[in-house]
């Protein structure tokens, strides 16, 4: 940000510096490349969870396996979730692009909706597998499972308060660059937890029904 | 008062267009790898195999419709750093894999 | 409410231990006064711990590392000690379950609070004057990232006093890690320690990789950028690429720790085999951030200090870039003996030798930058000629070790610990020191003694060689590390000697602490008036020493390699422009020391079990981002009459010099 050299009343001075005129949105890319990195990181963090259920998948210690206890038409459900909030958040992201305020909102909370629909299955498939015993602390199979699929409802319910936050800065605020520029990040945050989720229900549901 | 002139941003955003296109893929490549696993068809590794595929396939979809990287200039640091965080990620987990493979072999872990 | 925590938690029973935190009050109670006599609190609290300038934030990162250095250096004296004196059936004088906190406290202090600050501070001071940026990319998380490293040393530091240290080694592996055989607190201190200051490296990593490709200087290439920047760039690749791996480990570590998961637990299922594999896929690397910003170091100080440009620019990045992406491929070597087979073995030692052969292009570089060149014996050069000599050694054991058979017979032994301490110290704390000489003219304004410093030198390097040598013999003879007791008669004359190597290191250690008293009191006599104290080639000397808070009043040309050396040469350093603009800066901010203490707290609470008290400090830490991030702060502009007003001063020290070296030009510039 301090990059940027702001010209006084006299007018410009081209010279070598020609970033000054591109102002704040070259704060904002640089925002947005940042975070892309920083979702590398997460994909990398994500990349040790999958190698860790790789290796316990069938260390099932006596207790079930992926096969007893998966529900393909329920996790479909919870793909359908998922899938068409990233599409309501594409539709917000495009109403923002055209300077539609309402639209914005009315997509985001579209999209907070879908989001915490898939939580909300999540989180009961988590409950039914407890109370049957068959939690993480039954076997390295169920702990992994937990994990992995824990860890991605982790980020879903972040990028949900995430969500709700942008949604009141937007209606306070409107849509300032700041706040494009944050919203342009939950977008990738929200596209790369869908893309996780594609590995996750065929690594560990397709996979483990096969 | 909305900033909506997007003349200079470097993280190029879609259309309505686009945004189905890779909707609509999604909705195939998950169907087609769904339906197979829940009504067996042909056979186990040829579902295996397809349904590695596809995910394969859908997060290429997802990262092209969804997340704008394409071979524009724009987006190359972007595809950069994707493509060196898949490398680092092929390598843990494949290599972890192997050797954890091994060590079970080996060691003749329960 | 209190969890675990009661008043059995202080080690009163411990007399070593009382004594240490008795001192550490006493020490912290007399800071804490000085600063109240002189009334600095203000003055610290606006200049510095609210700053979000990246000088200010390098300089406090050098302070810790400093401070910690002493800590684990302490470990390090106690363990020669207890050594020398428990050998042939003696006890010594620490009871085994305090060995075992010394040793892993030493490890994790050296690596991740000494080293790691160390090559934080210095790439935070320097990188951004060497792109010709006028701060890092994101400012607030660069404060932030400064706190979270300072929340795992308070959590290491408090582990002394208030219950205990990990007892594992610092490599904390399961079933020794999980609750069954570590039921004590001390995992968690190390758990959360590493967990909260990873965090901080990982945002680092991500600030500096953005800072280097979106704000150099227009018109400088990437390939123009000098080889500390490049070293430190890679570093900050690996970082983002493995710290995610070290934090998922510890994050199952925990889960089985705290939820009753079975990740590597031995029972049901886990496998404890995989927290080796995955550490070491994060550990590997982070000896590769260690190394290579010291070898950057090295590179900036021998062409410096020959006068010539460094021999091989381009291919020192492709070296450094090699022994990167080599690094993700060797991780294996630390458990050749953990049983994957011949095959596995092969292909990982093979990639182990690999390494060996960028390292030694950036080696021969350097000699060839050297040769036909006039040398100044500086002590930075000193500490680089140490490293030259030291590090090869320590090189060649390394690709020893690489051979799965010979570390069949190596593995866990002293041996080891001679090579990794050969190659730590010789490279990484040698470049550091030589970085600290090189570059504080220009963090404060004023040289180092000289005489004291290359006292220190020849301590530490005669200290070294005369504790780890005999090091490399125990190891042959089969002395296993992390032993604290012998009884191998062969032994003990080794472990004595290795003693008086620890105790020569010691006197250098001293020479460093004297150097920085006799420095800051012969300050005026030592001014770098010009901000070019050695005649260097990179744009961080063409500010004044130390360079104002906006680095630059104007970004800087830079068309090629060595850009300051090409305006000197082309006669246009130092040259006063047209017109000065305002200059854009950001704000100072206390969010990130509220966010890190809050999370210090939030992780002392979770080591205790306190779980309200954690759940409170870890919601109020992210209420306190949101609304730090809700005032959405633009910064401040800096007017242009201001900015004049310091460039002018600085012009009129540098006239004032120039007409003091009567018709000669303030920078000659010796051709090689």
């Amino acid at each position: 940000m301090s990059n940027l050299v702001f010209e006084g009343a006299k007018g410009h001075d081209h010279g070598h510096d020609h970033e000054h005129d591109h102002g704040h949105h070259d704060a904002g890319e640089m925002k947005i490349y940042g975070f892309w990195i920083y979702l590398m990181t997460d994909c990398i963090l994500f990349a040790s969870i999958f190698a860790i259920y790789a290796v316990l998948v069938n260390n099932v210690a006596g207790g079930p396996s992926g096969h007893d206890i998966f529900e393909l038409p329920y996790v479909l459900g919870e793909t359908a979730c998922l899938l068409l909030s990233s599409i309501t958040y594409g539709f917000a992201m495009l109403a923002m692009h055209k300077g539609n305020k309402s639209g914005v909102l009315g997509w985001l909370f579209v999209t907070f909706l879908f989001g915490l629909g898939f939580i909300g299955m999540e989180i009961n498939e988590f409950h039914l597998l407890i109370s049957e015993g068959y939690g993480p602390n039954r076997s390295g199979f169920l702990s992994a499972f937990f994990t992995l699929v824990g860890t991605h409802g982790v980020h879903v319910t972040s990028g949900l308060i995430w969500m709700a936050i942008m949604m009141y800065q937007v209606s306070k605020n409107g849509l300032t660059s700041t706040n494009q520029t944050r919203l342009s990040m939950l977008s990738l945050f929200w596209h790369f937890l869908d893309v996780v989720w594609i590995c996750v229900f065929t690594v560990v549901y397709l996979m483990g029904t096969i | 008062m909305a900033n909506s002139h997007q003349s200079h941003d470097d993280s190029s955003h879609g259309s309505f267009k686009s945004y189905m296109v890779g909707f609509v893929l999604s909705i195939i490549l998950t169907a087609i790898p769904f339906g197979l696993v829940m009504f067996p068809t042909i056979s186990k590794v040829a579902t295996l195999w397809i349904v590695l595929i596809f995910a394969v396939v859908q997060v290429l979809v997802h990262l092209v419709y969804f997340l704008h990287l394409d071979r524009s200039a724009a987006q190359r640091n972007n595809v950069i750093a994707f493509a060196f965080a898949t490398l680092v990620i092929l390598l843990l987990v494949g290599l972890s894999v192997w050797i954890m493979f091994s060590i079970h072999t080996f060691m003749m872990a329960k | 409410m209190f969890g675990k925590l009661s008043l059995d938690a202080i080690p009163f029973h411990e007399p070593i231990v009382m004594i240490t935190i008795a001192m550490i009050a006493i020490g912290g109670a007399a800071v804490f006064g000085l600063i109240t006599y002189f009334k600095k609190w203000t003055y610290l609290w606006t200049e510095w711990l609210t700053s979000v300038d990246h000088k200010k934030i390098g300089v406090m990162y050098i302070i810790i590392a400093m401070v910690m250095l002493l800590r684990g250096f302490a470990d390090a004296i106690m363990m020669r000690s207890q050594l020398a004196l428990a050998t042939e059936g003696s006890p010594g004088y620490l009871p085994p379950e305090h060995y075992d906190q010394i040793f892993t406290a030493h490890g994790v202090i050296m690596i991740i609070f000494m080293a790691m600050p160390f090559f934080t501070g210095l790439m935070n001071i320097v990188l951004p004057l060497q792109i010709g940026a006028r701060d890092v990319a994101f400012p607030f998380l660069n404060s932030l990232s400064l706190y979270l490293l300072i929340s795992g040393v308070v959590l290491v530091n408090v582990s002394l006093g208030v219950g205990e240290f990990a007892r594992t080694g610092w490599v904390a592996y399961p079933p020794l890690s999980e609750l069954g055989y570590s039921p004590g607190v001390g995992v968690d201190y190390y758990i959360w320690a590493l967990q909260l200051s990873g965090l901080g490296t990982t945002l680092t990593g991500v600030n500096f990789l953005v800072t280097v490709l979106k704000m150099r200087t227009p018109g400088m290439k990437l390939m123009d950028m000098p080889i500390f920047t490049w070293t430190c760039t890679w570093a900050n690749v690996l970082i983002v690429a493995s710290f995610p791996i070290l934090t998922g480990t510890l994050a199952f570590l925990t889960l089985d720790r705290y939820l009753d998961f079975h990740i590597f637990t031995n029972e049901l299922g886990g496998n404890p085999m995989m927290y080796v594999n995955l550490f070491w896929a994060w550990g590997h690397p982070e000896v590769y951030i260690l190394i290579l910003p010291a070898f950057g170091v090295f590179s900036e100080v021998i062409s410096t200090f020959t006068g010539k440009r460094l021999f091989g620019h381009h291919s020192m990045i492709y070296a450094s870039g090699a022994i990167s992406i080599l690094g993700f491929m060797v991780w294996l070597h630390h458990f050749f003996t953990m049983g994957s087979g011949a095959s596995v073995n092969a292909f990982f030692g093979l990639a182990t030798m690999l390494i060996s052969i960028p390292t030694g292009v950036k080696l021969f570089n350097w000699l060839f930058t050297i040769y036909q060149g006039r040398l100044r014996f500086t002590a930075p050069v000193c500490w680089t000629l140490g490293f030259m000599v030291t590090f090869s050694i320590g090189g060649m054991t390394g690709v020893l070790l690489a051979i799965p058979g010979a570390d069949f017979v190596l593995h866990n032994s002293l041996f080891v610990i001679a090579h990794f301490h050969n190659v730590i110290i010789g490279g990484a704390v040698f470049g550091y020191i030589a970085g600290f000489a090189f570059w504080f003219p220009k963090a404060f304004g004023f040289k180092l003694n000289e005489k004291w410093g290359k006292a220190a030198f020849w301590f530490w390097i005669s200290g070294f060689y005369v504790a780890f040598m005999p090091l490399y013999a125990l190891g042959f003879m089969g002395m296993t590390r992390r032993l604290n007791t012998t009884d191998n008669p062969d032994w003990t004359p080794y472990l004595h000697v290795a003693f008086w190597g620890a105790a020569l290191i010691m006197v250098g250690i001293a020479c460093q602490l004297i150097q920085i008293y006799v420095s800051i009191r012969d300050r005026e006599q030592n001014r770098d008036l010009t901000g070019d104290p050695w005649n260097g080639h990179t744009l961080e000397w063409s500010t004044s020493s130390p360079p104002p808070f906006y680095n630059f009043a104007e970004l800087p040309k830079a068309n090629e390699i060595d850009a300051f050396y090409a305006a000197k040469r082309d006669g246009e350093a130092y040259s006063v422009p047209a017109k000065y603009s305002d200059i854009h800066m950001p704000n100072n901010t206390a969010t990130g020391l509220v966010m890190g203490a809050l999370l210090t707290v939030f992780g002392f609470a979770m080591i205790w079990h306190i779980f309200w008290l954690a759940g409170v400090s870890l919601v109020g830490t992210i209420v306190y981002f949101v609304i730090h991030a809700a005032r959405d702060d633009q910064g401040y502009m800096v007017p242009a009459s201001e900015v004049a007003r310091i460039e002018g001063e600085q012009h009129k020290i540098l006239a004032s010099v120039r007409n003091a070296q009567a018709n000669t030009p303030v920078n000659k510039l010796e051709q090689a």
